[in-house]
């Protein structure tokens, strides 16, 4: 996957090193791009099928534990080989997924509204209650992210709502800071004025004028943040504090099978990575690509 | 009308402390409250094993003594003076009082996050330069690619894929722990030899970012007017990459570099886990499995220290080399 193309200034880059052919670097670019686009596309498609479509139609059990058949390495029947008890990896990882990809949609959305609620209250209170609330966001911002879910899992005990709470709690600032921000911008508008000397409510303006305007924003926030949920959610599974082992997610896959690795077994350690990776690259391809369609002109910065 | 450096260092160190010192207390606050809302039960954590076969009367007079009955803002308070005083209680996984467990393991991890965090800004500046030398050739795409890649992996993935590979396959290196099982004392050579898996991959997860910020500006500021007009007259290749673009291009990514501190610190509660380095991050880890409040509550206080001291640091760096920026306008 190239990613070359997320930055827009480098065009008269290549243009002020590269005197000769840079032209047919543009073409070039431009293809890489859509490349990339449909790639990631097709990607987040292939796994939100999966997701939805092996559990209810594939008649397989993924507990199956076959001890005749276990750590077999990939082949045509196993294609991502086969665990310490048997059981092929490649339902194992999907399901895995399937569980993962739940965390992180759950705990992405409570994160988001959230953000956007405090954001939006900063926002449009203006004034020291804003102050008072970036501030919070600040403080909050100071613990270190995996810490505190760490924290909070320790204290509540590891569990499915824990985990989305923790992973939620610690991922509502970045939402609340972007959605502050735009409110900002939109309350300078006219179609705010209007609304205003029209006699709306401060709460009318807020709700009607402008949350509708910060949604795009926190909508693609919200997408960008399943990922890191994702991979949050995994590095609290793998360290014992996520999800219980009966429903594993890509991060107790991983865990499983540390005592495979150190006897000398790699793919029930690889496969369950991967499928962490490829959904967060791809994500991130789809995010690059739709900022640069709003606003090609913004310099644009790193979204993993 | 120039005033010495260290004077508005001093100004704005003395300035964020006054800033920091609510935060830290807010944190350690918020640490109780969310104790004290959880079904955490120190009685019981206390006690282990031998809460189960305890009476309730002992339960009880067990509970006044060690005062968990009164409010979690009294509790809080109590922690407060003593933990000032140097005493933050008693770790009961580790069986040690939890400052002398912060003491010993300190280094550890210092050690760890400083020697990963050299390599990481090293190695990453080069790669940077070298990619936004010819932004789309090969090069460029290889090393973009691979740091996309390696930012969406896994820390404690690649941690153990490198075991794998290193440790198992190569035998090259040991797979963790500080020292060799079989020695009894903790030489240089061993802990170096047992350091580099570990500071690998550490560095490995803070390589992207850094890779990325440094193509970014230096690729930006090769199309800028200065680097234009140092090539106009004529200066090798190597001293407009060097002496030009990495110069301005470098200065975003250092007034940055201290905000890397809570990605550090993730990075190190996974790969200290991995490799059993026994360091503070993997002591958070174990303290949390075994819910040992003294201790999870310092190092979290701790880490939050950290952050807001590497926050200060990015200030500094920043109002030190970006000379139109000055420290008393901060």
């Amino acid at each position: 996957m190239t990613c070359d193309s997320r930055t827009p200034g480098t065009t008269t880059v290549a243009e002020a090193s590269v005197p000769t052919g840079w032209r047919s670097h543009g073409t070039n670019r431009r293809s890489t791009r859509t490349l990339r686009v449909r790639t990631s596309a097709a990607l987040v498609t292939v796994t939100v099928l999966a997701v939805l479509l092996v559990p209810p139609l594939v008649q397989l059990d993924q507990q199956a534990v076959d001890l005749s058949a276990k750590l077999l390495p990939p082949s045509w029947a196993h294609p991502f080989g086969t665990d310490d008890v048997g059981r092929d990896l490649l339902l194992r990882c999907v399901y895995g997924l399937r569980v993962s990809l739940l965390v992180g949609v759950a705990a992405a959305l409570t994160a988001t509204v959230v953000g956007t609620a405090v954001g939006a209250a900063a926002g449009a209170l203006g004034g020291w209650a804003d102050r008072a609330i970036m501030r919070i966001v600040d403080t909050v911002a100071s613990v270190p992210h995996l810490l505190l879910g760490i924290f909070i899992v320790a204290m509540f005990r590891p569990g499915v709502w824990p985990v989305v709470v923790s992973v939620a709690l610690t991922h509502w600032l970045s939402t609340a800071r972007i959605v502050r921000a735009e409110v900002l911008s939109l309350r300078s508008r006219p179609y705010i004025d209007a609304a205003v000397s029209g006699g709306a409510s401060r709460w009318r303006v807020t709700v009607r004028h402008l949350l509708p305007g910060v949604l795009p924003q926190a909508a693609l926030a919200a997408v960008l943040m399943v990922p890191h949920a994702m991979w949050h959610e995994s590095a609290l599974s793998f360290l014992g504090l996520g999800l219980p082992t009966h429903m594993a997610s890509l991060g107790n896959l991983v865990q499983d099978a540390r005592g495979s690795l150190l006897a000398g077994q790699w793919w029930p350690t690889l496969f369950p990575g991967l499928f962490i990776i490829v959904p967060t690259l791809a994500v991130a391809g789809l995010a690059g690509a739709w900022r640069e369609r709003i606003n090609p002109r913004r310099r644009s910065e790193l979204m993993l | 009308m120039t005033r010495p450096p260290w004077e508005g260092i001093a100004r704005l160190a003395g300035r964020r402390a006054l800033f920091a010192v609510p935060v830290v207390l807010v944190v350690t606050f918020g640490v109780f409250a969310i104790a004290a809302a959880s079904p955490f039960d120190p009685v019981r954590a206390y006690a282990g094993t031998a809460a189960l076969g305890a009476d309730q009367e002992t339960l009880d007079r067990l509970r006044e003594n060690l005062g968990v009955d009164r409010p979690f803002a009294v509790r809080w308070w109590e922690w407060l003076t003593s933990a000032l005083g140097g005493d933050l209680g008693h770790s009961s996984v580790m069986r040690q009082p939890v400052a002398q467990v912060i003491g010993e393991r300190l280094v550890w991890s210092s050690l760890l996050c400083a020697v990963a965090f050299a390599v990481a800004v090293l190695v990453g500046t080069s790669l940077g330069v070298l990619a936004a030398r010819r932004p789309g050739s090969w090069l460029d795409r290889t090393v973009t690619s691979l740091a996309y890649s390696l930012e969406a992996a896994p820390v404690f993935w690649v941690a153990l894929l490198a075991v794998w590979f290193f440790a198992l396959q190569l035998d090259a290196l040991p797979a963790g722990g500080l020292t060799d099982t079989a020695s009894r004392e903790v030489t240089a050579g061993q802990v170096a030899r047992h350091l580099v898996l570990p500071a690998g991959v550490l560095a490995v997860s803070q390589l992207p970012w850094f890779t990325l910020y440094v193509r970014q500006g230096v690729g930006d500021a090769l199309a800028e007017d200065p680097v234009r007009g140092a090539r106009a007259r004529g200066l090798s290749e190597r001293t407009v990459l060097l002496g030009h673009a990495l110069r301005s291009g470098l200065l975003p990514v250092l007034t940055l570099i201290g905000s890397r501190v809570p990605e550090l610190i993730t990075g190190a509660l996974l790969v200290e886990t991995v490799f059993s380095w026994p360091g503070i991050a993997a002591a958070t880890v174990e303290a949390a499995t075994a819910v040992d409040f003294p201790l999870l509550a310092a190092l979290t206080t701790l880490a939050t220290a950290a952050v807001l001291t590497g926050n200060l640091l990015a200030d500094l760096l920043y109002g030190l080399f970006d000379p139109r920026v000055s420290l008393s306008d901060m």
